[in-house]
C-alpha cells in the first residue's frame, strides 16, 4: 500500500476531490470560480482538466438558487460538493440550507437522502473586515441535520473530506484560510476520518485545552509556552467535529486534568464554545477543580483596522493567560516570544 | 469657458489621482485593507454623482472609490479610512470596501454582493413617505443582477412606484468569470424594459454623456416617481482585487484593455477642454492643485493616531 507524504492541507483537499471524483463519476464540484485560474486558493486545481465542465463548473452569483439546485442533484442520485469562497456568502443560502436541505431526509421518510457536501472557507486578518471574516459554525450546528466538521491538519482534510464526500447526509466543511499553508504528512491512498469525534492533537495532563480549526494552532503554540515558562503539560483537544458531536475524547480529557479551556474560533455569545462548556460541566462535576472558561472573538462585528483586529482575535496569549490564571500561576512575561500573524503563518508541522 | 466640462474634469481627475497615489503606496503594507480598484469607471460615477443634488443618496459596493470621491467630495477621511486611522469618521472600522459618509448623502457600502439593492430600495420608501424629493441611486456590478434579491428589489420598486435608480456598472466580468458564463438571457435591458421601469443603456466613457443621461433618468424619476435602470458598459483596467494588471493570467486580454484605452475617460475629458480652448497651463494647475490636497490627505492619514483597544466594542448596539 501507498506510503505517505508531506503536503499542505490546501494540497490534501484536492488530493481528496480528485480521488473521489475519479472514484465515483456522481461527485462534481461547483461554486462561484471554482474552475477560475486562482482555483480557490489551488484548491480545486486539475479538477476542470480531468473531469470536464460537467463535473467541475462556474456558476452566477446565486448562492440561495445553486444551494437548492445541489439539493436537487442529490435527491437524484449525485453527489454534489459545493464551493463558497467565504462563509459569509453562503448566508444567502441560508433559507435552503435551514428549511430544505437540513429536512429534507426527515420530510422523506428517509426515502430521499442529501449527500451534500459545501465547502465554506473562513478567513481572517489583513483588513477583511466585518463581511468576510465570520465562522458560522455555531449557527449551522444549531440546525438538525445538518453535519459540521471543521478539520485543522492536512491529515483531517483529506480524510475528513473524503469521509464527507462518501456521507449520505449533508456535510458544511469549514475550511480557515490560514490552515491552507500547514503541511503534515498525509497517506497517499485514500481514506476516511470519522465525522463526529473529536481528537486529542497534543496530549498532556494539566489542563485541557477545546479548541476549533485556527484556534488549535494558537493552542500548540500556547502549550509550547506553558510547559517551557510553567512545566505546565497541556492537552489540547481539536473539536474537529462540531455537528453532531461525540464528546467522549473532550470529556475524558477534562476529567483527567480536571480543568478546561474552550478555545473556539467564533463569537462567545450562544457559541459552540458555550455547548462544550455545558457537556464538560454537565459530565465532568465532580471532576473539575476550576470552572470551564471560554475564549473566542471580542463581542463585535470584525474591524478592518489591524490594531483593532488585533483585539478582535484571540491568540495563544489569551491561552496563556487564561491558563494561568485558572492554575493559580504567576503570570509570565511574553515579551520575547514570537506569536502567529497574518505575515507569520504556521506552516507546520504539527 | 465651459464650466459643466471642467467640473466633472476635476472630479474625474481627482479619483484616478486618487488611486494612482494609493497604487504608488499600496506596497509599502500600511493600507492593510483588500482594494477592489475603479479604474477604469470614472466617467460613470462622476456623471452620475454630479448630476445628483448634495442630499440625494448613494448607496455602494466593495468597488466604490470613484463614487464615494465623486459623491462626497471629501477626500481626507477617506484616505484617513483606508489608513486604518482614528481620524476617520469609521476609525478604519470598515476600510476601502466599506465606505461610508452619511451626511454627505454616502449611505454605505457592502461587501456581498447585492445586498445594497433591497436597502436603497427601502431608503427610497422612506424618502417617498417623507416628501423630501430625495433620489436614491444604487451603483453594483453585473454580478449582481445574478442574486435574486437583486430581482426582488426591481420588482418591489417598480410596483410602489420608489425614488429609486439602479445603475448596474456592467464590466462584463464577475471576478474572472464572463457574463457569457453566467447569464442565460440576452440582455438585461430589454427584460428590465418589461418592468414599470424607464431603462437607459449607455457605452460610452464620454463623462458628459453619462452626465445628461443621468440628468435624464433622474427628471424621469422625479417626473413619474417611479424607478429607472441604467445599464453602463466600462472596462475594468486593473485585476478584480489589488492594485495590479492581470493580462498576463489569461482569462482576459490586453488588446481589449487597449481598445478601452484609447477611449479612457479621464484622458478623453482632458482632450475636449483643450480642444475648447482651455489653456493646458491653466488645466496643470488645476491638477496640480488636486494632487496636492490628495497628497497631503494621505500624508496626514500616515501620520494620524490608530484608534484605541476600547474602540472595537463602540457602536455595535
Ligand atoms: C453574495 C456574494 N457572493 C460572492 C461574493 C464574492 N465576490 C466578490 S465580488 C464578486 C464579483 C462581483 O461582480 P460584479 O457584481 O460584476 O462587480 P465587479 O466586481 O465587476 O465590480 C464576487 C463573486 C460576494 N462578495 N458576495
Ligand atoms: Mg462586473
Amino acid at each position: 500500500m501507498g506510503g505517505s507524504r508531506k503536503i499542505s492541507y490546501c494540497k490534501a483537499i484536492n488530493e481528496a476531490l480528485i480521488q473521489e471524483m475519479e472514484r465515483d463519476p456522481r461527485v462534481f464540484t461547483y461554486g462561484i470560480g471554482v474552475p477560475d485560474h486562482k482555483r480557490i486558493f489551488g484548491s480545486t486545481d486539475g479538477l476542470v482538466e480531468r473531469f470536464g465542465p460537467e463535473r467541475c463548473f462556474d456558476t452566477p452569483l446565486s448562492e440561495d438558487a445553486m444551494t437548492g439546485f445541489g439539493l436537487g442533484a442529490a435527491i437524484n442520485g449525485l453527489r454534489p460538493i459545493h464551493v463558497h469562497m467565504r462563509v459569509d456568502f453562503m448566508l444567502l443560502a441560508m433559507n435552503q440550507l435551514a428549511n430544505m436541505v437540513s429536512s429534507y431526509r426527515y420530510a422523506s421518510a428517509g426515502e430521499l437522502s442529501v449527500p451534500m457536501v459545501i465547502r465554506a472557507i473562513i478567513g481572517r486578518g489583513w483588513g477583511q473586515s466585518f463581511q468576510h471574516s465570520k465562522t458560522m459554525h455555531s449557527c449551522f450546528a444549531h440546525i438538525p441535520g445538518l453535519r459540521v466538521v471543521m478539520p485543522t491538519t492536512p491529515a483531517e482534510a483529506k480524510g475528513m473530506l473524503i469521509a464527507s464526500i462518501r456521507e449520505d447526509s449533508p456535510v458544511i466543511f469549514i475550511e480557515h484560510r490560514w490552515l491552507y499553508y500547514a503541511e503534515d504528512e498525509v497517506p497517499e491512498e485514500p481514506f476516511t476520518l470519522p465525522l463526529e469525534k473529536a481528537a486529542v492533537l497534543r496530549p498532556g495532563k494539566d489542563i485541557t485545552i477545546v479548541a476549533t480549526s485556527w484556534m488549535n494552532i494558537e493552542a500548540l503554540e500556547a502549550a509550547d509556552i506553558l510547559n517551557k515558562r510553567h512545566g505546565v503539560s497541556a492537552e489540547i483537544v481539536n473539536a474537529r467535529a462540531i455537528a453532531p458531536l461525540d464528546d467522549g475524547v473532550i470529556v475524558d480529557s477534562a476529567r483527567k486534568t480536571g480543568h478546561c479551556i474552550v478555545a473556539d474560533n467564533d463569537w462567545l455569545h450562544c457559541g459552540f464554545s458555550a455547548e462544550i462548556a455545558a457537556r464538560v460541566s454537565e459530565k465532568c462535576f465532580g471532576s473539575l477543580k476550576s470552572p470551564v472558561s471560554r475564549i473566542g472573538f471580542a463581542p463585535a462585528p470584525c474591524p478592518c483596522t489591524r490594531p483593532l483586529e488585533n483585539c478582535f482575535y484571540p491568540s495563544a496569549v489569551n491561552i496563556i493567560k487564561t491558563a494561568e490564571k485558572t492554575l493559580k500561576l504567576k503570570e509570565a512575561d511574553l515579551s520575547e516570544e514570537v506569536f502567529y500573524s497574518y505575515e507569520h503563518k504556521f506552516k507546520g508541522p504539527f | 469657458m465651459d464650466k459643466l466640462n471642467l467640473e466633472l474634469y476635476k472630479k474625474l481627475y481627482l479619483v484616478r489621482r486618487a488611486e494612482e497615489e494609493i497604487i504608488k503606496c499600496y506596497f509599502d503594507d500600511e493600507m492593510k485593507t483588500p482594494m477592489h480598484m475603479s479604474m477604469g469607471e470614472e466617467a460613470i460615477a462622476v456623471g452620475i454623482c454630479h448630476a445628483l443634488k448634495d442630499d440625494d443618496q448613494v448607496f455602494g459596493t466593495y468597488r466604490s472609490h470613484a463614487i464615494y470621491l465623486a459623491k462626497t467630495g471629501d477626500v481626507e477621511d477617506f484616505f484617513a479610512e483606508i489608513y486604518g486611522k482614528d481620524t476617520a469618521l469609521l476609525k478604519g472600522k470598515g476600510g476601502s470596501m466599506h465606505l461610508c459618509s452619511p451626511d454627505n448623502g454616502f449611505m454605505g457600502s457592502s461587501a456581498i454582493v447585492a445586498s445594497a439593492i433591497p436597502v436603497a430600495v427601502g431608503a427610497a420608501f422612506a424618502n417617498k413617505m417623507a416628501g423630501n424629493g430625495r433620489i436614491v441611486t444604487v451603483f453594483f456590478g453585473d454580478g449582481a443582477i445574478d442574486e435574486g434579491v437583486f430581482w426582488e428589489s426591481l420588482n418591489a420598486a417598480c410596483l410602489w412606484k420608489l425614488p429609486v435608480i439602479f445603475v448596474c456598472e456592467d464590466n462584463e466580468l464577475a471576478v474572472h468569470t464572463p457574463k457569457s458564463l453566467r447569464h442565460g438571457y440576452r440582455s438585461i435591458s430589454s427584460i428590465v424594459a418589461d418592468f414599470n421601469c424607464r431603462v437607459f443603456k449607455e457605452e460610452s466613457t464620454d463623462v458628459e454623456t453619462i452626465y445628461r443621461l443621468a440628468e435624464k433618468a433622474i427628471g424621469a424619476v422625479r417626473g413619474s416617481g417611479g424607478p429607472c435602470f441604467l445599464d453602463l458598459r466600462y472596462y475594468r483596467y486593473l485585476e478584480h482585487v489589488g492594485v495590479s494588471e492581470d493580462f498576463k493570467s489569461g482569462y482576459r486580454s490586453r488588446e481589449e484593455f487597449e481598445k478601452w484605452r484609447k477611449k479612457d475617460p479621464v484622458e478623453q475629458q482632458r482632450k475636449k477642454l483643450i480642444k475648447k480652448r482651455i489653456k493646458e497651463e491653466e488645466l496643470d494647475k488645476i491638477e496640480d492643485g488636486i494632487a496636492e490636497r490628495l497628497i497631503n490627505s494621505m500624508k496626514a492619514a500616515q501620520s494620524a493616531p490608530f484608534p484605541g483597544a476600547g474602540e472595537i466594542e463602540k457602536e455595535v448596539l
